[in-house]
């Protein structure tokens, strides 16, 4: 499918520009960082409009990645793709895929404590709604397991059970930092984005909720092109 | 206030005392020949061993005295006790050392006794010079800060921290020579005899920076974290390059001229030094970890490898001349992780007492030196000189951070605000490694003199007025801070999370950075450098690192109160061997097991901390609450194991009958009222007995076992309820069925295995609420009440544990 290609590199460059243009005013990325995300996502796809869900499940880099299902998810969640809808979604085009990809833009020196501030909710947003999956607003017990499991599954050292016994205790400290006094006979749904924002307050986000977007392209270099 | 004074008397006159012995026994042995033959100076004869018919002065003597033999290392032994006590002295009053840095009262003090040496005219003792600096006094103190670096944070800085540290100390050294070249061309200070290189060599020694004392400020004013490393890592890079610069100036300022080849020659040198002293650094770290993988027999000589390994580093670094202390710090840096997985826990305390020890030994030591060399030695004061000294070594550093951070900014994720940068700057106190390259220049620079004084001025003033300041400055402007003291499971999941997130997005997007090889590095570690490093080489990720803490915390607790009360707690051990049985008792105990097992779990959380040793100040050892908090809570067990025991062994049968209650059997008709509450009023009538012992952790013991196991407990109980359908339905449909009973007695079994914990929780959490639970409860467990309640004192009896699943069946 060399049209597509063709289409963003050579032939209509103004309407290109045009449209770049409009994307990174809607995700704050600069040109040359959409063109090479662009680029990126040509590969990813095979110079398809969308990928998939298979494709991405292919990259061989991500093999490895113990939560690679949760990440997957989390680009075809359409809770991360600024849309104001839920659900997810088969197939995702080079928007979505910049609009998840948008979260993580590193601060600036210009950005103000308000910014920082909301992009920090964003990116806890993010976090959560790599937990919840059913989208009903909490995190249940089975939901945070799961997530602990998968993050646990490749050391060999530890069984599904300690994992498991690892989340009922994190969860049972989010109940009890949240809820302190509890009656005896109260119940503790799941953990609420609020509680999740206050379980992590104190973590330091911005240092680590980042990637450093390249202006250089780099994909000559990735050995991470999906499986033809 | 006035203690302190009354102390800080007390502590002259100790200095006092000890300087005078110094000085009386110097004095009367200095004018012996140390290097004569005749060991014992009272007996041995002028005319030598013919006296042999003598027969009366072959006498055998009543008492010698031989002070020249053991001169020496008397004197270096009392100079550390003195610096010793000093340093005893200042945390006597906790406040003097927040606001004062510890550096600056180690030269106050040194500068008192410089004064007294001074006064009674007596020399400094001739200790430190070139070879006993080098070879002796930075080692200690270099492996100190490279082995208590928080090497994760590093690495994810290295660049920043290079960057700052190579470049930031050229330029400083650079700037600040050719700027002092320029000002000796000024014929009013009289100093046109200085040359170019006398002055490059001047400033290298004076751009080393120090930081000790930031790093401590920063520290308790939790800084962010990229802030904190940076300072930390230039501290001990820079010292690399500043040694490497001094020797090269060293030799290039005995070089009558200087040709451009020479230069270039330099500049390769520069870089065959640093790498050349990488490169041994990291074959000794690996070697002295493959060692440690085969001293589980000998674990008593275990410390002595990661010492003598990185002090064999640092020599074979020195033998060819390259960069030792490169070569230590990468040394430190590659064993650590290795060697730390590889020793006994034992060991690993050793290891890092004895590296703190000495780093702080040699540090007060310099530090001391400084103080009375400043007063006892003679001075050439140049006012020109030594303030503009002053002046440029400001000015440069101020704008050497500007400009290099400029440049660095657009590299890094997080850019360093100008805020950082003012930290930055005005972090660069400088310390001991430059006054004793100062001390240790060579003879033949004509300017010795002065280039001492002005290093002692830069020196003084540096850790004086900035080191003083810092603190409220820091605060003012209110930089960036980080709260470190977070140890949740939730943080370390999410913080695993996040990571695993961004190393799949970047695989996503295609680009590499440290997330990327981080990525890489943790691969090609696990496959193969834990394999052949490490003895029990499986991967472990750091939840369960977290996880296996708070395990074997819980595991010692069992211990103890197993060691306390016979049989009675439920261990860890005990519930995985029943996970382990057969299907059908499993379904019974898991769901109460696992409450408990979580309640013992998340009550320990509270205190778990530090678990990455992540900052430490320069005199403190990182981990120690943890290991005191141990300590204590085996002091609870031991008390608890007196205890009970004085009266289960008046009514064995009684308890024992309860313990092995049959299933099926109701436990309160098994169990009398009367004997509760006995037994609950004995227990209340040793604790009263014990009132000196811990009274402040005994306390909140009962109390928040009786009042806070009921809300955890339920809450964990609906917990469960959600999901696990598996195993709960049938506990929950119980509990459901017989609410009173059921709280009663899964407090019962889960309210006994978190008294050694709880009331470590009660402390810090909620004190103040268990307190006042207390106080209400009180009165209830006097004596006349007895009778009254009888119920809930089941509850609360700590005898009453743990067979809740037998009246379940």
């Amino acid at each position: 499918m060399g049209a597509s290609q063709t289409r963003y590199e050579d032939q209509d460059q103004h309407q290109d520009q045009h449209q770049n243009q409009d994307l990174a005013d809607k995700t704050g990325f600069s040109l040359e960082q959409i063109r090479n995300l662009n680029n990126r996502f040509q590969q990813l796809s095979g110079n398809e409009e969308t990928i998939s869900r298979k494709v991405l499940d292919g990259v061989p880099a991500l093999a490895n990645n113990p939560i690679r299902k949760q990440i997957i998810e989390a680009f075809f969640d359409k809770r991360n793709q600024r849309q104001d809808e839920v659900g997810s979604c088969q197939e995702i085009g080079f928007q979505q895929f910049l609009m998840v990809m948008s979260h993580f833009r590193p601060p600036t020196l210009k950005t103000t404590a308000e910014e920082k501030e909301a992009l920090r909710r964003e990116k806890l947003r993010f976090l959560f709604n790599m937990h919840d999956t059913n989208n009903d607003g909490t995190i249940t017990l089975l939901e945070y397991r799961k997530v602990v499991e998968e993050l646990l599954s490749k050391s060999s050292a530890i069984g599904q059970e300690a994992a498991r016994a690892i989340a009922d205790a994190a969860m049972l400290e989010v109940a009890s930092t949240n809820v302190p006094h509890m009656a005896p006979e109260d119940f503790y749904e799941g953990i609420t984005f609020e509680h999740f924002e206050q379980i992590l307050k104190g973590l330091e986000m911005e240092t680590r909720m980042h990637i450093r977007f390249l202006d250089v392209s780099t994909t000559a270099m990735t050995c991470g092109k999906s499986t033809s | 206030m006035e203690v302190s004074t009354a102390r800080r008397t007390g502590l002259v006159l100790i200095v006092f005392a000890c300087s005078s012995l110094l000085h009386g026994s110097r004095g009367e042995n200095s004018p012996k020949p140390t290097g004569s033959v005749t060991l014992l100076p009272p007996i041995v004869p002028d005319d030598g061993p013919q006296a042999f018919p003598d027969a009366e002065k072959a006498n055998m003597p009543v008492f010698t005295m031989d002070y020249p033999r053991i001169q020496i290392p008397f004197e270096i032994t009392m100079w550390i006790l003195l610096a010793s006590f000093a340093k005893i002295g200042f945390h006597v009053y906790n406040k003097i050392t927040v606001w004062v840095p510890e550096s600056c009262l180690l030269i106050t003090i040194g500068l008192i006794v410089g004064a007294i040496m001074h006064s009674v005219h007596e020399e400094p003792p001739a200790v430190l010079n070139s070879n006993v600096f080098f070879l002796y006094l930075l080692p200690p103190i270099v492996l100190d800060s490279a082995y208590f670096m928080p090497t994760r944070p590093l690495f994810e800085n290295i660049g920043t921290v290079l960057w700052f540290a190579v470049v930031g100390t050229l330029w400083n050294s650079i700037g600040i020579g050719m700027s002092l070249f320029a000002i000796c061309q000024i014929e009013a200070f009289g100093v046109q005899d200085i040359n170019l290189q006398e002055n490059l060599l001047f400033a290298a020694i004076i751009s080393a920076v120090d930081p000790v004392a930031v790093l401590s400020v920063f520290e308790d004013v939790s800084v962010n974290e990229q802030l904190y490393i940076v300072v930390f890592g230039e501290c001990l890079f820079n010292d690399a390059v500043t040694v490497v610069l001094y020797n090269m100036f060293n030799f290039v300022a005995e070089m009558p001229v200087v040709e451009p080849v020479d230069v270039f020659l330099g500049v390769a040198r520069f870089f065959v030094v640093g790498l050349g002293g990488m490169g041994f650094g990291i074959l000794f770290g690996f070697t002295a970890a493959f060692t440690t993988r085969f001293t589980s027999r000998v674990r008593e000589i275990e410390p002595l490898f990661i010492f003598m390994y990185s002090y064999l580093a640092y020599l074979v670094a020195e033998l060819f001349s390259i960069s030792s202390i490169m070569a230590i710090v990468t040394c430190a840096l590659t064993m650590k992780y290795y060697v730390e997985e590889n020793v006994s826990q034992r060991s690993c305390t050793t290891i890092r007492h004895v590296v703190k020890m000495l780093g702080s030994i040699s540090e007060t030591l310099i530090f001391f030196f400084l103080g009375v060399v400043t007063i006892t030695t003679e001075h050439e004061w140049n006012w020109g000189y030594i303030l503009f000294t002053l002046l440029f070594a400001f000015v440069w550093r101020g704008l050497g951070v500007l400009v290099l951070t400029q440049i660095i900014n657009p590299f890094r994720t997080i850019p360093f605000n100008m805020k950082d940068q003012f930290g930055l700057a005005y972090g660069g106190l400088r310390g001991a490694i430059s006054f004793a390259l100062a001390f240790t220049l060579p003879e033949n620079i004509g300017r010795k003199q002065l280039f001492i004084t002005a290093t002692i001025a830069v020196i003084l003033f540096t850790v004086f007025l900035q080191g003083i300041s810092i603190r409220p400055l820091i605060e003012f402007i209110n930089v960036r801070r980080t709260n470190r003291n977070l140890d949740t499971i939730n943080v370390e999941v999410h913080c695993r999370l996040m990571e695993h997130t961004m190393a799949g997005i970047e695989d996503l997007c295609g680009q590499w950075s440290h997330f990327y090889w981080k990525d890489k590095f943790m691969k090609f570690n696990n496959r193969i450098l834990r394999k052949i490093l490490i003895r029990d080489n499986r991967a472990e990720s750091s939840i369960v690192a977290l996880y296996k803490k708070l395990e074997l915390q819980s595991a010692m607790e069992i211990l103890d109160t197993v060691s306390g009360d016979i049989s009675a707690a439920p261990s860890v051990v005990c519930l995985s061997e029943d996970k382990k049985g057969s299907a059908k008792p499993r379904k019974k105990f898991l769901a109460p097991d696992l409450k408990s097992m979580h309640e013992i779990l998340s009550k320990n959380m509270y205190k778990i901390r530090q678990r990455t040793v992540a900052y430490t100040t320069k005199h403190a050892l990182p981990n120690e609450s943890q290991s005191r908090e141990i300590l204590i809570r085996r002091h609870a067990s031991i008390r608890r194991s007196i205890r009970p025991g004085s009266f289960q062994s008046s009514t064995p049968s009684k308890s024992h009958k309860y313990f092995s209650l049959p299933a099926g059997k109701n436990l309160d008709s098994k169990f009398p009222p009367v004997r509760q509450s006995d037994t609950d009023d004995q227990e209340t009538m040793s604790e009263a007995a014990y009132p000196s012992r811990h009274s402040r952790s005994v306390q909140p013991v009962r109390s928040s076992s009786s009042s806070r196991a009921m809300m955890p407990l339920r809450r964990l109980d609906t917990l469960t309820e959600v999901h696990s359908v598996d195993m709960v339905d049938e506990s929950s449909g119980q509990d459901r069925g017989r609410p009173g009973r059921g709280t009663s007695r899964t407090n019962s079994a889960s309210g006994d295995p978190q008294i050694p914990v709880r009331h470590r929780h009660g402390d810090n959490e909620s004190g103040s609420a268990d307190r006042s639970a207390e106080e209400e409860q009180r009165p209830s467990l006097a004596p006349p009440s007895w009778a009254v309640e009888p119920r809930d004192e089941a509850a609360r009896n700590p005898l009453l544990r743990r067979p809740q699943w037998n009246s379940k069946v």
